[in-house]
């Protein structure tokens, strides 16, 4: 057992996959050299090489076209998007290329490959660095899409999106590169679809992803150590596939629901499992489903209108205690 | 426009002079790629008109010495990248008619049941990676092949088709630079049949060649070649073929042809300058070929023979796709996700 902060476990994650296959290859913009933006592939070059850890121009759609054609005849790629925003300039392939080939073509091809990114905010980097792109990649049928929120999870999951035949958007939360948490030593390998409940509680099911998991642990010990409200915290950790059975199961137990989303609320994640809720445990609720996301804006810089924009815990704490003494 | 009509004479490449000799059995089979992609396109036009083939459909009437000259010099092994004007590229590797029909018709006899249609037309078992409807998308995905193919020390080579109109995109510039820079084993193939959907391409560009005057930004030669000589097309691909398994990267050829149809179904191609079309029937790739081959002695009976067996062999694909039942509905939610199925949830 070794404490490694999120960005470690990045490189670890991806080191531990190339030295097992040699199939697996990496590129993407200052990965190599640099040891990639956020310092997250550090070492990676030295331990594997040029051929297999590979610096690209500027060119998005080159990274992920490249890594899709390699992925068809053979490899397993992962492909890093430096931040998550940038999807929108190569975005072709995840909205037309890798979810639909495979049923375009009655199953003949598979693409096996990740796309890492640095997504979300808290950084200060404005609008066009720090959003919250969940929603640009779920909407498509054919691709998966998952978001750890600790060092183990960013491990096991990476390892499991390599291993899967389908095309995975790994995002990444920049704003937790530098957390740290324990984990075990030897392989780790874990299950795409697998929510995590990461803290039992019988009032209130708090949902939540990437940097809102903490948020909303903290926001759970502050409910109920000042108001006697015990909250079931749960990483969704998985959007597609989702694990909708974990999230039912929970909102059966407490008949509350409420999401913690950093997307802007318009057709957040949050949005299409409230709908499912909604669809499928009407009965078992107690109060409307609420959603606690970032307004309908671009992310600003300043921080103080930042740390606004982006679900606090003291908001989650009084969005949870005002609805629930209602 | 005038000037900009007429094909270019051959230029020959990489400073090799000498021409490849092509044997009389590579020329006959190339006459038969011909007339099996002329005769076959015919026939999708036929059956759009009787509306059994519905959707849209982009042919490749008139451009056929591309596809041949290229299938002609590409090996077993070697992968195709095609675009929504497919088919050619498509029956060229070998792929059957009634497979290539019965898609265009929705059938279950289809090369991919009907779920992918016309301008996706992909058989993985004959080397056609994908036909590709989004401008530009498999340029980069080609680069990606080839570079496999360099890593695992595969002697494979990618060979991309696009259109003119292609060479204004982002992706054409950025697969060119990945591929240029890391010494890809690919082959760039732009068809320049002069427009792009309903736009000559003229119109919209500073430069005469749309491809060949961009190869100088990636450190590649300058190739324009006559597309409708099967013959240069084929010896223009060996060269880069080699060039390509030799380790020496990649070639980008511009090939200049002619579309005789619309640039789909929908599109009756009214914003031709009149006479157009006519000069360049003129330059028909197969009324051309034929002429060659007699000058090399085959007598006329022979090609027409050839010309019947292929016509035998559409017609019994034709009534092999009339029989065959529409597309099974149970393969709507199937090979969503590589378990086979759709389902995102538990």
């Amino acid at each position: 057992m070794a404490e490694l902060t999120y960005r470690e476990a990045v490189a670890r994650g991806i080191a531990q996959e190339m030295a097992r296959d040699e199939n697996v290859v990496f590129l993407g913009e200052d990965i190599a050299k640099a040891g990639g933006v956020f310092k997250a592939t550090v070492g990676l070059l030295e331990q594997f090489g040029p051929k297999r850890v590979v610096d690209t121009a500027i060119s998005e759609q080159a990274i992920l076209g490249a890594a899709m054609g390699a992925a068809m005849t053979g490899l397993k790629p992962i492909a890093e998007i430096m931040f998550a925003d940038f999807i929108a300039v190569c975005y072709d392939y995840i909205a037309n290329e890798f979810p639909k080939t495979r049923y375009m073509t009655n199953g003949q091809v598979s693409i096996p490959l990740v796309v890492r990114c640095g997504n979300g905010g808290g950084a200060r980097f404005g609008a066009q660095h720090s959003q919250s792109v969940e929603n640009w990649c779920m909407q498509f049928p054919g691709l998966k899409v998952v978001a750890p929120s600790s060092p183990v999870d960013v491990v096991g999951l990476l390892a499991a999106a390599v291993r899967d035949p389908d095309p995975v958007i790994f995002l990444e939360h920049k704003s937790l590169y530098a957390t740290k948490g324990e984990v075990p030593d030897g392989e780790i390998v874990d299950r795409l679809g697998v929510a995590k409940i990461l803290r039992p509680g019988k009032d209130a099911t708090i949902l939540a992803l990437g940097m809102m998991v903490p948020r909303a642990l903290q926001a759970a010990a502050t409910l109920q150590s000042e108001h006697g409200i015990d909250c079931e915290v749960i990483d969704v950790r998985s959007l597609v596939p989702l694990d909708t059975q974990c999230i039912l199961g929970s909102v059966a137990r407490t008949g509350r629901v409420f999401t913690v989303e950093e997307n802007p609320r318009q057709l957040g994640w949050g949005a299409e499992l409230v709908s499912i809720i909604a669809d499928e445990s009407f009965y078992d609720l107690d109060g409307p489903p609420i959603r606690i996301t970032t307004p309908n804006i671009p992310l600003p810089a300043a921080d103080a209108l930042e740390d606004l924009a982006i679900p606090s815990v003291s908001r989650v704490v009084e969005t949870i205690r005002r609805s629930l003494s209602a | 426009m005038a000037n900009k009509l007429a094909p270019s004479p051959p230029t020959t490449i990489h400073g090799q002079s000498d021409a490849i000799e092509i044997p009389l059995t590579k020329r006959m089979e190339m006459y038969r790629l011909l007339s099996l992609l002329r005769q076959s396109e015919q026939r999708a036009y036929d059956l759009f008109l009787q509306n059994l083939i519905k959707g849209t459909s982009h042919l490749s009437l008139g451009q056929e010495a591309v596809a041949a000259g290229a299938a002609a010099a590409m090996q077993p092994g070697d992968l195709s990248f095609c675009t929504y004007r497919g088919h050619a590229h498509t029956l060229a590797r070998g792929v059957p008619v009634e497979k290539v029909l019965g898609e265009l018709m929705g059938r279950d006899n289809g090369l991919m049941r009907g779920k992918g249609g016309s301008m996706h037309l992909t058989s993985i078992e004959h080397g056609v990676m994908g036909s590709y409807a989004i401008i530009g998308a498999h340029l980069p995905i080609a680069c990606g092949a080839a570079w496999r193919a360099q890593y695992k020390g595969h002697k494979d080579v990618s060979v991309c088709f696009f259109g003119d109109g292609t060479t204004n995109i982002g992706a054409f510039h950025e697969a060119l630079n990945f591929a240029a820079y890391m010494k890809l084993p690919v082959v760039f193939v732009c068809e320049n049949n002069l427009y792009m959907e309903y736009t000559p391409i003229a119109d919209v560009i500073p430069v005469k060649h749309p491809a060949a005057d961009r190869a100088a930004a990636y450190g590649l030669d300058r190739i324009v070649v006559d597309g409708n000589d099967v013959d240069v097309v084929y010896q223009t691909m060996s060269q880069a073929f080699a060039r390509a398994r030799a380790g020496k990267g990649p070639s980008l050829i511009e090939c200049l042809t002619y579309r005789y149809s619309g640039h789909s179904r929908a599109d009756p191609a009214k914003y031709r300058p009149a006479g157009e079309l006519d000069k360049w029937k003129e330059l028909d790739p197969i009324k051309a070929y034929r002429k060659r081959l007699g000058s090399l002695g085959v007598q006329n009976d022979k090609l027409d023979a050839i010309d019947a067996e292929i016509l035998k062999l559409i017609d019994d694909a034709t009534k092999a796709c009339q029989a065959a039942p529409p597309t099974s509905t149970d393969i709507l939610f199937t090979d969503v996700y590589a378990d086979g199925g759709c389902a995102w949830r538990n």
